[in-house]
């Protein structure tokens, strides 16, 4: 365990070299400001996203290495009240692991602040069971049976298809996030068609998705859904299913959720920024950085990097929102 | 006049004394019942006891056995980091803990003790806003810390003090959280002192104030600081009110009071123990052991401050 981190920290050292002359020598590059070697200056605050916030870190601590003279805070208030400060004028950035709503649109509008939503990661939500049950693969609607709000399935027979074997006559246990979080809203919109809406009964984790990890490993009939990052890190201790949404089953592997083959479970990471905030200089350097430094950073905070479709629309979006 | 005097303590030993054995008539001492009753009770006691220090001592145990890789100097010296979380530390929190601290002792007391002499000395109980008053603090005293975030974040960080998310604001909204600890305290403390110091300073001609001042506080120094010292210990820990008022998870760079960013050792702690990455959990417990260590250490120094005042006093 301690040597395979090891292993990726001297990765992640070893890359700052390659891209810092990467960056001497690309001609668009330079705008990123990566050789600035401290001419920056300023402080950017960040707020947002639990599940994004590490992400942030990660991004902020590279930059300030190469710029000492940026101050870069993050905060994980949560996607909402991140907003609320965020159209509140009290933040440059946002993370987000939603889009941003009608009323914060509103509420950005009445501040005068205009945003722009830039991708900046790839995340995956696994359904996650214990490694001994001898299901592999699930449909969205079996999910659905499961989790919707309806939901009436106690044991893993009541799911019309599912193939549970002598596992079938089990009564299955439930483990989810609380409602403050990104990943409630994600799962309940893509498996149930709304968000927010779910079955009542099943055990709320609050928001330490580690909590649905122990949880599922101690129990083998234990069902639980959480980002792709918690379910890498536990390994084996964990059995991540596969989801077929029509087109057969799909692992959520690194490739199935940058080709977005693994649907609907797979999503994008954002960070609003407003164009009050890319008046300055160090915030569009941070922002330049944050995207091409995609695979680096992302491989560090355990989520899955940017396409090179992604990385040249997210370039566009800050110029367009910084000149 | 001197007999009489002399018999007046003797008579009223007699009294107490007779009093106190009518009262063991009335309930019956020493039945056997009763004396199984008395253990019984105590032993009930004694457990009560034994789960609140066994509740304690497995925080302690657990966080020493997950956190011991990490008790090393970078954990103090170095700070947050997300890409090397082997050699990250709490330099910042800290700093960002004791700036808040700081600010909360420099509030409260002034004004803790400030209230306590006005409500004990001067106020007029007869009066219903003194009442009101009293009534108030010892409701606010039981208000569960959130409000006072959602308080300190309408009022003190935006509205009408409008600081900002600052360690200032931070500070003035734990300060408004223990405050009412601090005043039943020093309230306590103060109304402890006997009255005859205080009869035999104005008696001798001292003004109200210099008998406050030269006599009372004095007296009561040692419950006041006890008062601080609980609640120091019960801010330093809150971490969910300081979310409100803009306490980050991450901040690189080291704090100052009045402006920037700043994070404190409870949210930084709840931020590593929520990661998936086993290194992270490793740095929280440290950093439970870590803010144990800093508690202790501010304690220790307020209970030496006592004890010297104490045999000041009994000097």
């Amino acid at each position: 365990m301690i040597s395979k981190k090891w292993l990726q920290v001297a990765g992640v050292a070893g890359a700052i070299p390659f891209v810092l002359t990467a960056c001497g020598g690309g001609g668009e590059a330079d705008s990123s400001g990566g050789e600035g070697g401290g001419e920056l200056s300023g402080q950017i605050q960040i707020d947002g996203s639990s599940t994004v916030g590490p992400l942030s870190e990660v991004a902020a601590e590279l930059f300030m290495e190469q710029n000492p003279g940026v101050q870069i805070s993050v905060a994980m208030s949560g996607t909402g009240g991140g907003f609320e400060r965020f159209c509140n004028g009290e933040t440059d950035m946002n993370d987000a692991s939603r889009e941003i709503s009608e009323e914060e649109i509103a509420l950005c509008e009445e501040a005068g602040i205009s945003q722009e939503r830039i991708t900046v990661a790839n995340d995956a939500l696994g359904v996650i069971v214990h490694p001994d049950n001898p299901i592999d693969c699930i449909t969205v609607d079996q999910l659905n049976q499961i989790w919707g709000p309806d939901s009436s399935a106690t044991t893993w027979g009541d799911v019309e298809g599912l193939e549970a074997g002598d596992a079938a006559d089990s009564e299955f246990t439930l483990y989810g996030p609380g409602t403050d979080s990104g990943t409630f809203d994600y799962f309940t919109e893509a498996v149930n068609g709304e968000e927010g809406s779910i079955r009542t009964d099943y055990t709320d984790i609050g928001e330490d998705d580690n909590a649905a990890i122990t949880g599922v490993e101690g129990d083998a009939n234990a069902m639980a859904f959480v980002p792709y990052s918690y379910f890498m890190e536990a390994g084996d201790a964990v059995k991540p299913l596969q989801i077929d949404s029509g087109d057969g089953c799909t692992e959520p592997t690194l490739e199935n959720v940058q080709s977005g083959a693994y649907t609907p479970l797979g999503r994008g990471l954002y960070v609003y920024a407003s164009d009050v905030a890319l008046e300055n200089q160090a915030s569009v350097a941070f922002m330049n950085f944050y995207i091409e430094n995609s695979a680096e950073i992302t491989e560090t905070a355990g989520f899955i990097p940017l396409t090179d479709e992604q990385m040249s629309t997210a370039t566009e979006q800050i110029e367009s929102l910084s000149s | 006049m001197v007999i009489q005097k002399g018999e007046q303590p003797q008579r009223s030993r007699l009294a107490v004394a007779g009093a106190r054995s009518a009262t063991e008539s009335v309930f019956g001492a020493g039945s056997r019942a009763d004396r199984i009753g008395n253990v019984l009770f105590r032993a009930l006691l004694l457990l009560g006891m034994g789960f609140a220090l066994l509740g304690m001592m497995a925080i302690i145990v657990w966080s020493f056995v997950d956190g011991m890789p990490r008790l090393d100097m970078n954990l103090i010296t170095e700070g947050p980091s997300s890409i090397t979380p082997e050699t990250a530390g709490y330099r910042t929190a800290i700093l960002g803990s004791l700036y808040v601290i700081g600010g909360v002792i420099l509030f409260i007391v002034p004004v803790g003790v400030g209230a306590a002499i006005y409500l004990e000395e001067y106020a007029d109980h007869t009066r219903w806003w003194n009442r009101l008053i009293e009534v108030n603090i010892q409701n606010l005293a039981a208000v569960p810390s959130i409000v006072f975030g959602i308080l300190g974040l309408a009022f003190i960080v935006r509205g009408p003090l409008d600081l900002g998310f600052v360690a200032a604001a931070g500070s003035l909204t734990l300060s408004l959280l223990v405050l009412p600890t601090v005043i039943l305290a020093s309230r306590e403390a103060i109304r402890a002192v006997p009255s005859s110091t205080r009869l035999g300073s104005l008696g001798l001609g001292a003004t109200h104030w210099q008998t406050i001042w030269h006599h009372v506080l004095p007296g009561a120094l040692p419950g006041i600081i006890t008062g601080v010292i609980l609640s120091v210990s019960r801010a330093i820990g809150e971490a969910a009110p300081l979310l409100l008022v803009g306490a980050v998870t991450f901040v690189m760079f080291d704090p100052s009071f009045f402006e920037g960013q700043f994070s404190v050792l409870p949210v930084q702690i709840y931020n590593y123990a929520g990661r998936p990455q086993e290194e992270f959990r490793v740095l929280a417990s440290a950093g439970v052991i870590l803010m144990l260590a800093v508690l202790l250490v501010m304690n220790s120094f307020a209970i030496w401050l006592r004890n010297h005042y104490e045999n000041k006093n009994a000097r």
